[in-house]
Formats: C-alpha cells, sequence, structure tokens
C-alpha cells in the first residue's frame, strides 16, 4: 500500500494538458447531450489497432473522460456508440441490434480507416461494408489506428466541452 | 412533528437530492486525481442526470410494471430515509417513522425492489447480478441489525433522533468499545449495501465483474436516471446516518436559521470528508472475488456481535 | 349463552352439517356445499374469536356429550386470537375449495374431512379440559391426515409424506397426552381451571417434566426443529387450501398449546424452560429458512417458511417466559403480544401464499420454481397475490411481518437490562437469529417472486398457464387483502392483542396507539400507516418531478438487449438452483449439498465429451442425521423380531409354555 503511494505522489498527474476546446461543429446532438456521452464501444471485424488508441484515449494521459464521455456496458445507457472495423458478415446484425437498443438522441463514430471505408480489408470475402453502409455515421475518425488525441477530439465534438 | 423536525425534513430532502451525485461527482474526482486523471469535474454526475432525463424511455419486450416502477420505488424509498433520518437536525419530519430498524430495512427494500427488476428483465446478466446483490444483502442485513441493536443497547431505544440526541449529550459513549466496533460493522455495511470496492466495482464495464450494474442492464434515458439518482442518494443517506451516529457533532439542535444553516454545512462536509476518504481508500484496494465477499461480511457481523456484548459488559 | 357461545357452537354444528352433507350430496354439488360449510364456520368462528378477545368468556361442560371424558370448552380471550387467526383462514381456504374440485379430491373421504378439520380447528383452542384438548387434538390430526393423502394417487410422494405425518403427528399425540396427564394427575382433575389452581403446589420434579413433554408434542405440531420433518413433505403435498389451513392455522395451535401449558396452567416455571423454548425457536427460524432458501419447490419452501415463522413467534414466546420468570411482567407482555401479532401475520401471508402457491399449481402442474416464469402476463391476479405475500414474508417494511419483527427486536433489545447472565447471552444471539433469518427471508422471497413469476416462462407448463377460476381469486384476494390490512393499519388489532397477551401474563397491556405502535413503559414507536403515505408522497414527488422534467414523453418498446446475438432463450435465463447456488456454497458446510457431476466421454477419445449430468440435492441434514439412524433401528428391530415368527406353530406354543414358566418362576421368587 506505501508503495502504491510512493507511486502515486512521484507520478503527480499524468493527464496531458487540455487543447483548446473544439469549435462548435460537431453533430447536432452534442447540443442535447449538454457535456455528458455514454460511449458503447462495437467491434465490428476490426485488427484490435483501433481498440488500443481507444484504451489509450481513456488511458490517463489523454483522459477522454475529463470531456465527459465514459465507456458503459450496456447499449442502453449509451448515447454514442463508436464503431471500429470493416463490418464483417456476422457483425451486420448485432450492429443493427446495437444501434436499435440505443435510445434517442444518439450518435455514430466510426473510428478507423476501416470503419469509414473498409481501408485493407476492402472487398475481402468476409466483409460487407463500411460502417455507413450498415447503420448512419455521425463523425468518422481517420488514421490506420487513428491517434488517440483524434479519437478525443472527435468524442469532443459530441460532449461539446 | 416539531418545527425543527419539518425544516429539517425538507432541508434534508433538498440537500442529499442536490448534493447525492455531487458527492459521487467528488468521490469520481479524488480517484480520478489519484489515477494521475484530470477527471471530468465534480458537477459531471448531474451532466449525465440531466442528459438521461432528456432521453427517451425505453420498455424491453417481455417486462412487466415491475421493471417501471422500480427506479421511481427505489428514489421514493431513499427519499422517505433522507427526510426522516436525522442528519441537518436531531428532530424528525415523521418521528413514528423515524426508527433505526425502519430506515435500515427501507434502504435494503430499494435493494430488492433492483433485484426485482433485474429478474423482471428475463436476462442472464440481469439474474446474475440480482442473485448476486440478494446474496450481499441476506449476509449483510444481520450485520446492519446487530449492530443497531449494539447502538440502541446505551440509549435504550432504536429511535433515531434519541439515539443522536444521547450522544450529543453524551459524546464519551462514542468512543466506548461497543460504539466503536459497531461504527467498523457498519461501515462494512455501508461498503457492500452501496457497491463499493472491494464488495462491488462501480465503474466496472465487464458484465460478469458486476453485481449491481448487471441488474439495471436494461434501463436507459429518464428510468436510467432515476436507478443512477436512487444509488447516489442511498451512498450520501448511508454516510449522513453513518456520520450523524458517530460524529453528530454540528448537527442542528434548534430551528433557528444559524444552527439550521450550521447543520447544512455541518453534515456536507462531513460526507464530503467520509466521501473523499472512501474514494481514496478505494484507490488501494482490489475488488473482492464474489466468494471472499462472504468471509468480509462474517466478519463484520462477528464485530457487530462482539459489539452488542461489550455493550452489555462494559456499558 | 352469549356471542361467543352462540358463534363457537353454531360453527361447529354447520361444519359438522356440511360434513354430514358432503357425504350426502351427488358428486357435481358437493365441493360447494363443503366450501360454503367451511366459509360460514370460519365466519362464526371469527366473530366468536373477535368477540372473546374483547374480554368476553364462555365456558360449558357436558359430561354426556363425549364419551368417558365429557366434553368441556372453555373460551378466555387468548382463545379468542387463535379462533379468529383459524376462523379468516377457513374463510379464505373455505372459498379457495368451492373452486379446488379437480380429480380425485371431490370423493365423499376428502369433502367430508374439509369441514370437519376446520370444525376441529376451532375446538382446540376452545378446550377446556385436558380430555377435549386430546380429543379434539386427535380430531384435528386425523382429519389433516385424510387430507394429506388425498392426492396419493397421483403421486406416490404423497404417501409417504402421509406416513411421515402420521407418525409424527401420532408421536406427539403421545407426548402431549403425557405431559398433559402428569399436570392432571398432580391436580386430580383433568379440567385446565382445577390444573390452574393446583399449579402453585406442583413439584419441580413433576412441573419440568410434563412441560418438556408438552413443548415436545406441541412443538412438533409447529414445526420446531428437530421436530420439523414432516412439515415440508405433509404441507406440500396436501392441496393447496389445506396446506394454507395447515400452515396458517394448525401450526398456530403448537404455539398456543405452549403458551396455555406453559403460562397459563403451570404459571410460568423457571427461567430454563423459557431459555430452551427461545434456542429451539431461533434455530427454527434460522434452519427453516435457510431450507428455504436454497429450495426450489415452491410449496416445499412455503412449508420451511412456516417452521421459520413459527421459531421467531417460538423466540417471542420463549422470551415472554424468561421476562415473567425473571419478574418483568411488562416485558413479557411486550414479547408475548409480539408472538402473537406474528402469529395473526403470519397466517395471513402464509394462507395468499399458499392459496396463489396452488394456483400456480393447478395452471401449470409443477411447483417447481426453476420451470416456472413469465406469469405476471398469464396469471395477474395470482402475481400480485403472491407478490403482497412475499412482501409480507420477507419482513420489509411496509409489509406486514415487519411490524411484528420490530416488535419482537423491541421486545429482545429492552430486555437486556433484565437481570442475570442468561439474558446477556441468550438475547444478543436471539437477535442476531432474527436477523440472520430476515436477511434470508428477503433472499427466499425474491427468488421465489422473482424467478417464479417474473421473466419469461422456463417450462412448457408456465408458457401454457392461464388464471385460475373466480372461487379461488375470491380467496386469494381476501387473503390478500388481510395481509395489507395487517400491513397498514396494526393498530387495529394490537391494543387488543396487548391486552390479551396482558391478561395471560397478568400485566399491563405493552402497546397502545392508533395511528402509531406505541409501546407502554419503554420507549419505542413505529407507524405504518404513516410509513406508508410517506412512502406514497415520495412516489408521487418522483413520478411528478420526472414528468416535469422529462422531454419526451414516448416509450419505445424494444428487444431485450441479447448483446446483439441472440435471440435469448428461456435456458439463459437464471433459475431459481442458480440463483439460490451463492447463498448455498456460503452455507455449505451446514446444508452440506450432495452434488456429483458426470462426463461421459466418446468411445473414440477420452478429449471428447458427449454428455455431462449434474445432480444437486439438499438433503434435510436433520432429518439425514437424526431420523435415519432412528428408521434404521426401527427397521433393524423390525427384521430382527422376523426371525422369531417363522410361522411353526410348535415355536409359538414353545414360546408360550417358556413365558409361563418364566412367569412362574418369578412369582416364586417373589412371593
Amino acid at each position: 500500500m506505501l508503495s502504491l503511494w510512493r507511486a502515486i505522489r512521484r507520478l503527480g498527474r499524468a493527464a496531458e494538458p487540455a487543447p483548446a476546446p473544439p469549435v462548435p461543429a460537431g453533430p447536432a446532438v452534442a447540443a442535447e447531450l449538454a457535456g455528458s456521452v455514454q460511449v458503447r464501444h462495437v467491434d465490428a471485424g476490426s485488427c484490435n489497432g483501433c481498440e488500443l488508441e481507444i484504451g489509450a484515449a481513456f488511458g490517463p494521459v489523454y483522459d477522454a473522460e475529463r470531456y465527459g464521455a465514459r465507456l458503459v456496458a450496456s447499449p442502453r445507457h449509451a448515447d454514442a456508440l463508436v464503431v471500429t472495423g470493416a463490418v464483417t458478415r456476422n457483425m451486420v446484425e448485432p450492429l443493427r441490434r446495437t444501434y436499435e437498443a440505443v435510445g434517442e438522441p444518439k450518435v455514430v463514430v466510426a473510428v478507423g480507416d476501416c470503419a469509414r471505408n473498409c481501408g485493407v480489408f476492402a472487398e475481402a470475402y468476409g466483409v460487407v461494408g463500411a460502417v455507413a453502409d450498415v447503420v448512419p455515421v455521425d463523425l468518422e475518425v481517420v488514421g490506420c489506428p487513428p491517434r488517440p488525441e483524434t479519437i478525443v477530439a472527435a468524442l469532443r465534438l459530441c460532449t461539446g466541452r | 412533528m416539531s418545527a425543527l423536525g419539518v425544516a429539517g425534513g425538507v432541508l434534508q430532502a433538498v440537500v442529499i437530492v442536490g448534493g447525492a451525485p455531487l458527492l459521487l461527482g467528488l468521490m469520481r474526482q479524488v480517484r480520478a486525481r489519484l489515477e494521475g486523471r484530470a477527471g471530468p469535474g465534480v458537477g459531471q454526475p448531474w451532466r449525465d442526470l440531466r442528459k438521461l432525463v432528456r432521453k427517451q424511455s425505453i420498455s424491453p419486450r417481455g417486462t412487466t410494471e415491475v421493471f417501471r416502477v422500480a427506479p421511481v420505488l427505489l428514489v421514493a424509498m431513499t427519499l422517505v430515509v433522507a427526510v426522516v433520518a436525522p442528519l441537518v437536525t436531531t428532530a424528525s419530519a415523521v418521528p413514528p417513522v423515524a426508527d433505526l430498524f425502519v430506515v435500515v430495512a427501507l434502504l435494503a427494500h430499494a435493494t430488492v425492489v433492483i433485484a426485482l427488476a433485474g429478474l423482471d428483465s428475463g436476462t442472464a446478466f440481469g439474474g446474475m447480478g440480482a442473485s448476486r446483490e440478494v446474496t450481499v444483502l441476506a449476509l449483510v442485513e444481520p450485520t446492519a441489525l446487530v449492530a443497531i441493536f449494539a447502538l440502541s443497547v446505551p440509549t435504550g431505544s432504536t429511535s433515531l433522533p434519541t439515539i443522536v440526541g444521547t450522544a450529543l449529550d453524551d459524546p464519551q459513549r462514542l468512543i466506548s468499545p461497543a460504539s466503536l466496533l459497531a461504527a467498523v460493522a457498519l461501515a462494512a455495511v455501508i461498503v457492500a449495501e452501496t457497491g463499493r470496492l472491494p464488495v462491488d466495482n462501480p465503474s466496472t464495464h465487464l458484465e460478469l465483474t458486476m453485481i449491481h450494474e448487471a441488474m439495471v442492464l436494461e434501463y436507459a434515458g429518464p428510468d436510467l436516471a432515476l436507478v443512477e439518482l436512487g444509488s447516489a442518494m442511498r451512498l450520501s443517506v448511508y454516510l449522513g446516518l453513518f456520520t450523524s451516529l458517530f460524529v453528530p457533532w454540528g448537527i442542528a439542535t434548534t430551528a433557528t436559521p444559524l444552527a439550521l444553516a450550521l447543520g447544512v454545512v455541518a453534515l456536507v462536509v462531513k460526507v464530503g470528508v467520509v466521501g473523499a476518504g472512501l474514494a481514496a481508500l478505494e484507490v488501494f484496494l482490489a475488488k473482492l472475488r464474489l466468494f471472499r465477499v462472504p468471509e468480509l461480511l462474517a466478519g463484520s457481523f462477528l464485530l457487530a456481535l462482539l459489539a452488542v456484548t461489550t455493550a452489555y459488559v462494559l456499558g | 349463552m352469549n356471542a361467543v357461545g352462540w358463534g363457537l357452537v353454531s360453527a361447529v354444528v354447520v361444519a359438522l352439517a356440511a360434513t354430514v352433507a358432503a357425504l350426502a350430496v351427488p358428486r357435481r354439488h358437493r365441493p360447494a356445499v363443503t366450501g360454503v360449510g367451511v366459509v360460514a364456520a370460519g365466519l362464526l368462528g371469527t366473530v366468536a374469536g373477535v368477540v372473546a378477545t374483547t374480554g368476553t368468556t364462555w365456558s360449558v361442560a357436558r359430561p354426556d356429550l363425549l364419551p368417558l371424558i365429557g366434553l368441556e370448552l372453555d373460551v378466555d380471550s387468548l382463545s379468542g386470537v387463535f379462533l379468529a387467526v383459524g376462523g379468516v383462514v377457513a374463510i379464505a381456504a373455505g372459498t379457495y375449495a368451492i373452486g379446488a374440485a379437480r380429480h380425485g379430491l371431490d370423493g365423499p373421504g376428502v369433502q367430508a374431512a374439509l369441514p370437519a378439520f376446520v370444525a376441529s380447528l376451532l375446538l382446540v383452542p376452545a378446550a377446556g379440559s385436558v380430555g377435549t384438548l386430546l380429543y379434539c387434538w386427535e380430531l384435528m390430526a386425523l382429519t389433516s391426515l385424510v387430507l394429506v393423502v388425498a392426492e396419493h394417487r397421483e403421486r406416490p410422494a404423497v404417501a409417504s409424506a402421509g406416513l411421515w405425518y402420521a407418525v409424527m403427528t401420532h408421536a406427539g399425540f403421545v407426548a402431549i397426552m403425557v405431559g398433559l396427564l402428569v399436570a392432571a394427575g398432580a391436580a386430580g382433575d383433568g379440567s385446565f381451571a382445577a390444573i390452574r389452581a393446583a399449579a402453585s403446589g406442583l413439584s419441580p420434579a413433576a412441573a419440568s417434566p410434563a412441560f418438556l413433554a408438552c413443548l415436545a408434542g406441541f412443538g412438533s405440531k409447529a414445526g420446531m426443529v428437530p421436530l420439523h420433518p414432516w412439515l415440508p413433505r405433509a404441507h406440500p403435498e396436501a392441496p393447496s387450501h389445506v396446506s394454507a389451513l395447515m400452515s396458517a392455522a394448525m401450526v398456530n395451535l403448537g404455539v398456543y398449546g405452549i403458551v396455555r401449558v406453559g403460562v397459563d396452567l403451570l404459571g410460568g416455571g423457571p427461567s430454563w424452560w423459557w431459555v430452551t423454548v427461545l434456542v429451539l425457536g431461533a434455530v427454527s427460524a434460522v434452519y427453516g429458512i435457510l431450507q428455504a432458501a436454497v429450495g426450489s419447490d415452491l410449496k416445499r419452501l412455503l412449508g420451511y417458511s412456516t417452521t421459520e415463522n413459527m421459531g421467531l413467534v417460538l423466540v417471542g414466546v420463549g422470551a415472554c417466559g424468561m421476562f415473567a420468570a425473571a419478574g418483568s411482567r411488562a416485558l413479557a407482555g411486550l414479547a408475548l403480544t409480539a408472538a402473537l401479532l406474528h402469529v395473526m401475520t403470519h397466517a395471513a401471508f402464509k394462507t395468499v401464499l399458499f392459496l396463489s402457491a396452488g394456483s400456480v399449481l393447478h395452471a401449470t402442474g409443477t411447483r417447481d420454481l426453476d420451470a416456472l416464469g413469465g406469469l405476471r402476463s398469464r396469471m395477474p391476479v395470482t402475481t400480485a397475490a403472491f407478490g403482497v405475500g412475499a412482501l409480507a414474508a420477507s419482513a420489509l417494511p411496509p409489509g406486514a411481518a415487519f411490524v411484528s419483527e420490530w416488535l419482537l427486536l423491541q421486545a429482545l433489545i429492552h430486555g437486556l437490562p433484565a437481570p442475570g447472565v442468561v439474558p446477556a447471552v441468550v438475547l444478543p444471539l436471539g437477535v442476531a437469529a432474527i436477523a440472520l433469518t430476515a436477511g434470508l427471508a428477503v433472499a427466499t422471497f425474491v427468488k421465489a417472486f422473482g424467478i417464479g413469476f417474473l421473466g419469461r416462462p422456463r417450462g412448457a407448463g408456465a408458457a401454457a398457464a392461464a388464471e385460475s377460476g373466480p372461487a379461488a381469486l375470491t380467496a386469494m384476494v381476501l387473503a390478500g387483502l388481510a395481509c395489507v390490512a395487517a400491513a397498514v393499519c396494526p393498530t387495529l388489532v394490537l391494543p387488543t392483542l396487548a391486552e390479551v397477551a396482558g391478561g395471560v401474563v397478568h400485566a399491563v397491556p405493552a402497546v397502545s396507539g392508533t395511528v402509531a405502535i406505541e409501546l407502554v413503559g419503554v420507549s419505542g414507536v413505529l407507524s405504518p400507516v404513516l410509513l406508508v403515505v410517506t412512502l406514497i408522497a415520495a412516489a408521487a414527488a418522483v413520478v411528478g418531478a420526472l414528468r416535469l422534467l422529462a422531454r419526451r414523453r414516448d416509450r419505445r418498446r424494444a428487444r431485450l438487449w441479447d448483446c446483439g446475438a441472440g435471440p435469448l432463450s428461456a435456458r439463459m435465463e437464471y433459475t431459481a438452483t442458480s440463483f439460490a447456488e451463492p447463498l448455498q456454497r456460503v452455507f455449505d458446510d451446514v446444508l452440506a449439498p450432495e452434488q456429483d457431476v458426470d462426463v461421459s466421454h466418446h468411445e473414440e477419445s477420452r478429449y471428447l465429451v458427449a454428455a455431462v449430468s449434474y445432480r444437486r440435492e439438499l438433503p434435510d441434514r436433520v432429518e439425514r442425521r437424526l431420523y435415519t439412524p432412528l428408521l434404521d433401528a426401527a427397521t433393524a428391530w423390525g427384521r430382527a423380531g422376523r426371525g422369531l415368527a417363522t410361522g411353526s406353530v410348535h415355536r409359538y406354543l414353545g414360546y408360550g409354555f417358556v413365558t409361563l414358566c418364566g412367569l412362574l418362576a418369578w412369582l416364586v421368587v417373589t412371593r
């Protein structure tokens, strides 16, 4: 316990200073969500690169939670779906159902190049298409994988903070 | 029903409803800072609630009115406790309800209502959460009742205003072994009942490790807002009760505005300090395995029993 | 003859007339005739009981009415409480019986036994002499036995349950008879008045065995551990309205017997009697609810819950006797008031629970919780009734049992300053037992209600269930209303009960108040009605605030969250067994469950699993440890006896010759 306390003392604050808040150009629902976005992450067929970056975005250094975003366990609790990967055949229906399970108002964020346009997996035999082919997408995050800063920036567009 | 009691009841309802999410925010903030994060700010739970209330309600198919009524009952029962218990003032708004047994059992009932809602959804996780929550409840209840017994022995009454009033008049009683043992036992009860570490991890995302969260996975929108508000209020009410029983100083004994204001400030400060302490302590704890939890609770039961014996032998 | 007399006599006459009528009328009308007869008898009995509780006494002695022993009835206020409880339960059970005439249940014997059983239930608390009590007690045992085995053709378990019941109830009868005869022998007369008068002169050497024998006999009727094994067998196997009568009315008479003999007739006795009662009560409460918490048979679970609740009542009775022995009469009155109130609330909620369990059993064909579920939409009234009963039974506010358990806890808490080391040790343990019971009762009834009625159906029977007929629904609603009344306004009956209890222990009434329950002499106040009002106000405020703040009024129906896969099948739901598994694990050492997992492999490879079978059994440990050896010994003794009886006439003549010689030799030696 004491060693943990020493580690806390030594480390101090790990979070990087917050960049300037986004200009209000996010999706229209951001105003209705007003600073609080619960995020449900759906892996529609990702290589797990984007997952690592999302994990980093919610880690202490980038600390997406300080802008009011929080990962939750159930789509019922969520306002935003963060979808990664090209949508594989087996994930079409689950993705659609997850989208339906979220109450209005909701946003869908397609994270990574695969989610946007299938990336390197385009036209692979198990891939149905990009996320936008299955559910309406409000925001896209570019990158393969995207940098945590860009993910955080997209989430800040949703929270408006 | 005295003026002091009514004033206390109104103030307590306002302070608990308004302050409970802030307490939760404070605890999350303390935890975030100790983890090296910046944290979302103390007001974040209120922002969450505001958003949830604006969202759409969802009724999963196959659920009954039990599912729909449960969040309302959860908040209502906790609200009743917040009104009748002596938190800001020593008098109670409804004295014949301000009994320690009633208060603890009412808070337990709120848990039961949510467990039934979990079973009502008919999902695997709902049943799992309900089963675990009720198991913990069944083991916590005895500790709570026996600890109450220990506290009531010196005063000869289970009426909360009487117990708090006696403690104010005779502060030495608070550092008696019986009182200290009962305090430790009640602390374990509070940790288990409010789903804090090491019994339950309130911020887990993994269904298999959940207790409380697993029951409420189906709730959305305003229903979820009520569930979250209810859980936050439970925590505040429990901590408020704890501080009133063991650190009663500052509580208003007269109905003057100054005394009432002091009472409110004292409650906020005491609960805030205890809550922040609890949050800081949680950083150092890992969640116990589910089947190790009973050992913790059995230990607290033993402490409570010891408290009764001490109260009799030394009191 | 006053109102009590008229009520009681006419109730018994109506019941006996219904018995005769059941034998005479054709099969078609039989259930209606007996049902109406039982309801009428119940009503009259209730009236007699209620009048009696207000202090009107009535007694009669007719030496010519029963052969050899005569009939002596003596109704005082204590009898009145049990009369009234029995009467009210009979009203609900009789109403249910009108509609519960399935095949096997409308035979003349079974139908005739029901009103006779009710008559005996009303007569036992009214008995005024040892002979009358024993006579009525035996009538109660026999008629209930006929009712328990009513469905013996359908299920083999019924016969075994009937055998257990027959043996244990008669063993209990013998114990009571021995105990009462010792007391009556010392008094020189069998009437209760004579025994009461002679009690002060009774030596402890006679009084203590008499009390202990009565405790064993009456305690076994009340399902007291370790004399309980008949209860969780007989109560589930009986038809449900009979279960209600047995569990809500008959077991009470065990408590009545202990109070009547111990406190009233023998005048209190030493403290250790009552410590014994209290400890046995506490053990029964914890053991009963523990078995109920891990069980998955709905009616068996309710049977174990009866053991639990009678245990709680016995804790109250024991505390009462202990306080009385220590000289604190006021506290004794409080403890007895709590016990009597718990008898009443238990009767109310156990009636509704058994009747709705019967309704479920009738509709689904099963009482296995693991195969139930989803009954809310199919059987709304039954679900509501069971919900009300479960709330009452789980001892949470604002339920009925909360009030009585609160009162019981108050008695124990205020008793701690009583002199002596024994209370200091026993009372905290009593509180701990009640506390443990309260927690487990919550788990039990969340399981029974949540698994049995909510969620989705787990079996074909539950999926095809339909609501019961009007008679059953009326009965359940009546019993449910009694539960609600007991929860919201117990103050209607509490002052009367306190006066009754005060009369028994010679103290002033321990409870007063109309809006709130106020303890007299010690501090303590509780108002169930104010609690309900505050709760409703708070709920209204919450709903109002939500209406005001919510922006979207629409409520969307959506599919259950199945993690995007699905569909969710009923097999994915938690069952009663899985729900109770964590608790079972916690209490592993006490329950000693027997489970085995059988894995069979394919012939080709040990690594390919063909089937896994899992079996778990939770035997009643007391039964296993205590009764199995006893029964084995009896069987062995019988086997040994068989060796003597070979069927050879020479041998039998030889036995006679040897016995005669032995006798003569004995005479020669002694004379």
